[in-house]
């Protein structure tokens, strides 16, 4: 506001600022000041997934010395893609305030449906991928015109194909139960030992200073525009310290990858989509529109917003993103199983979305919290397998995380509440 | 009020079942004019006001549009002719920030992306020129007031540079000085050139700004006045029917058998 002053002489009819307004700061402390007031107001963004994430791992490396290591690393960055991009999906119906309880049904139809096209029919792996994405995106479809345009809430359709496609699976599957995939096409990206650049220890680097790079240049870019167009900017030394925290995450990162194998092509898949999603979510009219939805559904209609085509299209994403999920998922074992659809991966797919700060009410959220919410999840279950804790304490620890999120989510909407920013 | 009126209703007349909600309802709104719209609960104001804004077609009767005859069987009919509606509920999204309630729907794009600077930079100059204020253009809507939310849901209405503005009830639930801002807005509306269609049940209001009331009274006209040379009495008599009472009637039937 400050900047906005100097660039532009008030004219005579300017209205005075109302003198209740909390006046942001220039500079550095201004971006702090307004973190911390956000933070108070119930705006918690990141931060408790943040401090989560310590308190994990200090946990765990208090009750193991082997869990901080660069293996442990790996294995988190593997394992989070599949059930990740559930996630990503997930995040996307999160935002419009539904709910979709069949991705982990659609995940594990999807790697039936390549796995029987790829290798019993000998359908070109490419095109089998396409085949199965395109399964996924009509599943999605299905459940959202269901939803949308019959009006049946999406909680029990989705429950429906959370039933129906897990039958379709085992049908697909057969009496075999298991068919092994073979190394080719897509598949061979998402295998455990493929690394980005051959496990070259350059890799991570290249991916880190590409973030970092772009970053700097997208802000500083919008910067100039802004400023040229005489509207409040971020100052540049808030941008510089956004570089330098993500350029602390991308090498330290790269560093640790590159202390075991280095970087999975699984996870600069999956980071690659988060980009993409990301982008269309906040610089698209479509992604915009979503927002909307998710915020006010009268609105949106009277905006002229067709809410039953977003509904659908949205689903179809998520279903997408489910047999992506399910190609991911199928790839850490190479073959699909009739495992493929446990219904843990929802639940831990839910969890990391919401964990991550995607609200279940709709209407606030990013897809960066697919990836934060897996990094908690899966440091959780990296360390209950090294303590060698079964199955049944992993589940309630996932369970009682779930619940802890959901809880924050709650009380931080409230707080938002009563400070007026919900 | 020499030049044609922008909008004009002439006889409409629209049923639901067996309600005839408005019968043979006449309107005109001129550019440059507020009218206020008034009349006791269920006398059909709301109806009038969604077939204009194309809610519900009309059953009988013509809208003329700057002296031509229009069908406005849509929301979108009536949006492209250049009727904006501000309903009671606002319908703004409170996620959302200010920039982005007030293009939702007609974003401005750069390079198919959406256009943040630019829409922020038109927010920002539409809402100086109409003097608002409000902490910043790019709080979320759950933020604001009230009267803060209802002068955004106001100003979003003129995004698409519409030719008629329709509020309904604007200041029925602000405080004394949102009251007075929003009044204040739909002044300024009127020396933009707008025709402003006002709903009101607040005599104070519709005297301060309107310059004509049309009193709506079981779905026909009971009268339009100019506010100036108009009492307070006259406008409620009107509103409430208190005008037909003993002596009007001895009147009309006097008046009858003189024929």
């Amino acid at each position: 506001m400050s900047n906005d002053t100097k660039t532009t002489p008030p004219p005579a009819s300017s209205p005075a600022v109302d003198p209740r307004l909390l006046q942001r700061e220039s500079g550095l402390s201004g971006y702090v000041s307004e973190f911390v007031r956000k933070v108070r107001g119930g705006d918690l963004g990141s931060l408790p997934v943040v401090v989560g994430l310590i308190v994990i791992w200090a946990v765990f490396s208090l009750n193991d010395g082997k869990y901080f290591a660069a293996s442990t690393a790996e294995f988190i960055a593997y394992y989070m893609v599949g059930i990740g991009l559930l996630a990503v999906g997930l995040v996307f119906v999160l935002l419009l305030g539904e709910i979709d309880l069949s991705v982990g049904a659609v995940s594990g139809l999807a790697a039936a449906v390549y796995a029987v096209l790829s290798v019993n029919e000998h359908v070109d792996p490419w095109l089998s991928v396409l085949l199965t994405l395109l399964t996924g995106a009509a599943i999605g479809a299905l459940h959202g015109f269901i939803f949308a345009k019959i009006g049946v809430p999406a909680f029990v359709v989705t429950l429906a194909g959370f039933l129906a496609w897990q039958g379709v699976m085992l049908w697909l599957l057969g009496s075999t139960g298991t068919i092994n995939l073979d190394d080719k096409g897509l598949n061979h990206f998402l295998s455990g030992n493929s690394y980005f650049l051959g496990g070259d220890i350059s890799g991570g680097y290249v991916l880190a200073v590409l973030a970092v790079a772009s970053l700097l240049f997208g802000s500083l870019s919008e910067q100039a525009r802004r400023r040229k167009a005489g509207v409040p900017f971020r100052p540049t030394s808030e941008i510089v310290l956004r570089a330098v925290l993500l350029a602390i995450g991308a090498f330290g990162a790269a560093y640790v990858l590159n202390q075991a194998s280095g970087v999975p092509n699984a996870l600069v898949i999956f980071l690659a989509l988060l980009i993409v999603c990301d982008f269309v979510l906040r610089r698209t009219s479509y992604g915009r529109k979503i927002f909307a939805v998710g915020g006010n559904i009268e609105a949106s209609r009277r905006a002229g917003i067709s809410v039953p085509a977003i509904r659908i299209s949205v689903y179809a994403i998520s279903g997408t993103f489910a047999a992506l999920g399910g190609l991911a998922i199928a790839g850490t074992t190479n073959a699909a199983g009739q495992a493929g659809a446990d219904p843990n991966n929802l639940m831990m797919a839910i969890a990391a979305a919401v964990i991550g700060g995607t609200s279940l009410f709709g209407g606030r959220g990013r897809v960066w919290s697919a990836l934060l919410g897996m990094l908690v999840i899966e440091s959780i279950n990296a360390g209950l397998y090294m303590l060698g804790l079964t199955l049944d304490i992993q589940y309630m620890i996932t369970g009682g995380v779930l619940l802890a999120a959901v809880v924050v989510d709650s009380l931080s909407r409230r707080t938002q509440k009563s400070s007026g920013r919900a | 009020m020499t030049s044609a009126p922008v909008l004009a209703l002439r006889g409409v007349s629209k049923r639901f079942g067996a309600v005839q909600a408005l019968t043979d309802v006449e309107l005109e709104v001129h550019a440059g004019e507020v009218v206020a719209l008034v009349g006791d609960n269920g006398a059909g104001k709301s109806t009038l006001v969604k077939t204009i804004a194309g809610v519900h077609p009309i059953d009988d009767g013509q809208i003329e549009w700057e002296g031509r005859p229009v069908q406005i069987n849509r929301p979108q009919d009536a949006q492209h002719l250049g009727v904006a509606t501000v309903y009671q509920d606002l319908a703004l999204c409170d996620n959302l920030d200010v920039v982005n309630n007030l293009f939702l729907g007609r974003e401005l794009k750069r390079r198919g992306t959406l256009d943040e600077v630019a829409m922020e930079q038109r927010a920002r100059e539409l809402l100086d020129t109409l003097s608002i204020r409000i902490p910043s253009v790019r709080i979320p809507i759950a933020s604001l007031s009230g009267g803060q939310r209802q002068v955004v849901a106001i100003a979003r209405s003129l995004i698409g540079e519409p030719k008629v503005v329709i509020l309904d009830e604007p200041t029925a639930a602000l405080g004394v000085e949102q009251t007075a801002q929003v009044l204040d807005l739909v002044e300024r509306l009127r020396e933009r050139g707008l025709g402003v269609i006002l709903i009101s049940h607040n005599m104070a209001d519709v005297r301060a700004v309107a310059d004509t009331v049309a009193v709506l009274r079981l779905g026909r006209n009971n009268g339009t006045f100019p506010v100036q040379q108009t009492t307070q009495e006259t406008i409620i008599a009107a509103i409430t029917g208190a005008t037909e009472n003993a002596v009007t009637r001895r009147a009309a039937r006097t008046a009858e058998a003189a024929k």
